[in-house]
């Protein structure tokens, strides 16, 4: 079949319209957006009618997927990595109930934490939900990956979660399609015992789930992604998903002949690894992020023959690269060339003229005015007013958390307590923290700086467009304290005036900063202009 | 064969662009591709980096180790230099001049243009003059990767197709000025080589 030069995230996507889906939920977030995006843009697919719009949040989104799979179709769900901490709570429940038609979770891990606030290993989560867990090293492996994780889904009748990362994700290589297969007829799960997990059930399904684990180890034995590359001498590397290319690049650039046992499939295939492990006196363990399995190996006590991130030969943080292997496997390199000190860094900087830089200009002369220098923020462009020259935020922590934290620290005595939040971060999660500010009475002014998109992650639909204003009034700020400006200099004393009133009213206020992302807007008229 | 390459510049300037032509060619010649890019936060005017990778072997990494580059693709001429570590010894610079500026204190460019040319290996290209002619500055990018074509591995002809293609849908006037800036990128490296 068909070569194409594809992302890993696209090859994803590809083989989930190959496998069959019938729809694909997913909240953006670097690096997963891709395979979503791929989908939304795939003229096949809508031929195919897979629904593929934006979730408000990977919650909503798991849910939903976990939804059709119970129809008897196939779904696929993906996210960041973070935002597995939003969607646990379906995933982890999810494993217990089991599913019926095929569900794939993919979660895009940031090692090194590219566009991330952490570096955390989502192969933790399979194993804390006790589900199979798949690692593609490359994009071809990624696409196969699918195509079998949705096999597998069926025949254990469990999620089985695909975990990517940055490198593979963003990185581009030519891919072969193998298959095309039809969407799953409508066959709605009827075993309710199953779905609803009463603690009668749910201790019933949880030990169901314990002791289908062996069998699950069985087929990671037997899985075509799980192999050993032969070799000499007496030390051997374990080498965990996309981590196995930068093990091959070392050792076939210096010609090492050193055994290596590659896994992408969990649970660990226990047996291959037990057998690898007397074989050899000492052994690399090398995972693309946390040493999860590492640790395990190494036990306690420590087993001293176990190599890796724990004792120093690979670095403990950040992404692996082939000079880190090289060095970790002993090869002299020669002296690495430094960067020129005339080299600036270059940070990111929110565009010229974006909405976001006219409401951090009107909101530090306030601020100022207050002498506090306490603005709770949240994820978004609008984080970049950490930066120079408006460095007006003091905090960005996990999406939502701008309302609440405003909200608490408000109920501490400190005043303005304020908060700003873009408008698809709102819709996430920041509704909810609102209603307890309602609720709560708090002196909060919670500022959305809403340009209609969700622009960090390149210009997604928003859920909220057009409904932030209700959403506020439905759940009860009072009318006369949800105020809207419109960040642009010439309404710069306007704006002052309307945040500095907004901060004296001892309740709950909302202040919606509206104007177009101005990336957006362009490419929209770009759109108009060629209709 | 065998080629690593690093593109770099500044967020929007078009380096995924070059990328997608030179990974376009290398692919209808039957080689093996990889090319990681960078997404999401550094966009954002910040600096930005492909590593491109091809092979008629299996390319086991998507990053290129240090010292392993034949060649550093810059539309920016700062940024060619942020990436001096991955240049192989033998390895070539191939930079525009044009600085964007959207960093204070910019360094002094004469001092930075001095330090490229320490690399034995260098190619200065003003770009813009170029792309203005061939009919748009936006075709900037297209001219750097005309002035390093003889360094990709990969023949003119095959790049060219590879342009032809990936512009089309944009209509054939945008395919002709982007042929015209590559070729007039070539042409100054043919002068500066001769
Ligand atoms: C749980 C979680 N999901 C997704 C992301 C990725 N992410 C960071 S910012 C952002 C979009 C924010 O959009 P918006 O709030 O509208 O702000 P804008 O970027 O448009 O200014 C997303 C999706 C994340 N960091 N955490």
């Amino acid at each position: 079949m068909d070569k194409q030069l594809l992302l890993g995230a696209e090859a994803v996507a590809l083989a989930a319209i190959d496998a069959g889906i019938s729809g694909i939920y997913a909240y953006p977030g670097t690096p997963s957006t891709e395979i979503t995006e791929f989908i939304q843009k795939s003229e096949e697919a809508q031929k195919l009618n897979i629904r593929s719009n934006w979730s408000a949040n990977e919650k909503t989104a798991y849910e939903s997927a976990l939804g059709m799979s119970y129809a008897g179709k196939r779904s696929m769900v993906c996210m960041k990595h973070v935002g597995l901490n939003v969607a646990a709570d379906a995933f982890i429940n999810s494993a217990v109930t089991g599913v019926n038609g095929g569900l794939v979770l993919v979660v895009a891990d940031d090692p090194s934490m590219h566009s991330s606030q952490n570096e955390q290993d989502s192969r933790f989560y399979g194993k804390f939900a006790f589900v199979p867990v798949l690692e593609p090293s490359n994009q071809q492996e990624a696409y196969d990956a699918v195509l079998y994780s949705f096999e597998l889904s069926e025949k254990v009748k469990l999620p089985v979660l695909l975990r990517i990362v940055t490198r593979l994700s963003h990185s581009r290589s030519v891919v072969e399609r193998k298959l095309k297969r039809t969407q799953n007829a409508l066959q709605p799960e009827n075993e309710k015992r199953k779905w609803i997990l009463l603690p009668a059930n749910a201790r019933r399904q949880y030990v169901n789930l314990l002791n289908i684990q062996k069998d699950l180890a069985e087929l990671s034995e037997q899985s075509i992604f799980n192999k050993v590359i032969n070799g000499t001498g007496n030390k051997g590397i374990i080498a965990f998903g996309l981590s196995f290319n930068y093990v091959m690049e070392a050792r076939e650039k210096y010609q090492l002949d050193i055994p290596v046992l590659k896994i992408s499939q969990y649970p660990l295939p226990e047996k291959a690894v037990k057998e690898f492990l007397s074989k050899y006196s000492e052994i690399l363990i090398v995972e693309e992020g946390y040493p999860i399995y590492e640790e395990i190996l190494k036990g306690f006590p420590q087993n001293e023959k176990i190599k890796g991130r724990l004792d120093g030969t690979l670095p403990r943080t950040g992404e692996l690269n082939p000079d880190y292997l090289a060095k970790a496997l002993g090869v002299k390199t020669s002296p690495e060339k430094k960067i020129p000190e005339i080299v600036s860094p270059r940070p990111p900087e929110l565009c010229k003229g974006c909405s976001h830089r006219d409401l951090y200009e009107a909101l530090n002369i306030v601020m100022k005015e207050y002498n506090s220098n306490h603005v709770f923020s949240d994820i978004g462009c609008y984080t970049l007013g950490a930066l120079p020259p408006y460095e007006t935020i003091s905090t960005c922590v996990d999406m939502g958390a701008s309302v609440t934290m405003a909200k608490g620290a408000s109920d501490a005595g400190i005043h303005p307590a304020v908060a700003v939040i873009g408008d698809s971060t709102f819709t996430h999660s920041g509704i909810t923290g609102l209603l307890d500010a309602v609720n709560d009475k708090s002196s909060v002014t919670i500022i959305i700086s809403d340009n209609s998109t969700t622009a960090m992650t390149g210009g997604q639909d928003s859920a909220g467009i057009d409904k932030l204003q209700n959403i506020c009034k439905g759940i009860g700020v009072e009318e006369d304290h949800i105020r809207t400006i419109i960040p642009l200099k010439n309404n710069l004393a306007e704006n002052i005036k309307i945040i500095k009133d907004e901060f004296e009213y001892k309740g709950v206020s909302v202040i919606i900063a509206s104007r177009d992302c101005i990336q957006t807007a362009r490419r929209n008229k770009k759109k108009q202009d060629k209709q | 064969m065998n080629k690593n390459i690093i593109l770099a510049g500044v967020g929007g300037q078009g380096i995924l662009t070059i990328a997608a032509i030179i990974d376009l060619a290398a692919m209808n010649l039957g080689l093996k591709v990889k090319q990681a890019e960078v997404h999401g936060m550094s966009q954002r005017g910040g600096a930005v980096e492909s590593h491109l990778r091809i092979s008629d072997k299996e390319i086991f990494s998507d990053l290129i180790p240090k010292g392993e580059a034949d060649l550093i693709l810059s539309v920016e001429p700062m940024e060619s230099l942020r990436y001096i570590p991955f240049l192989s010894k033998k390895g070539i610079i191939v930079t525009s001049v044009d600085p964007f500026i959207n960093i204070t204190p910019y360094p002094d460019l004469q001092n930075v243009l001095n330090e490229i040319k320490k690399n034995p290996e260098n190619i200065l290209v003003d770009a813009e003059k170029p792309a203005r002619e061939a009919g748009s500055v936006k075709a900037s990018n297209i001219v750097m990767l005309g002035a390093a074509s003889p360094f990709t591995g990969i023949e003119k002809e095959e790049l060219e197709k590879a342009i032809e293609k990936l512009f089309l849908p944009k209509g054939n006037e945008t395919v002709q000025i982007n042929l015209r800036a590559f070729n007039a990128g070539l042409n100054i490296t043919k002068q500066l080589r001769k």
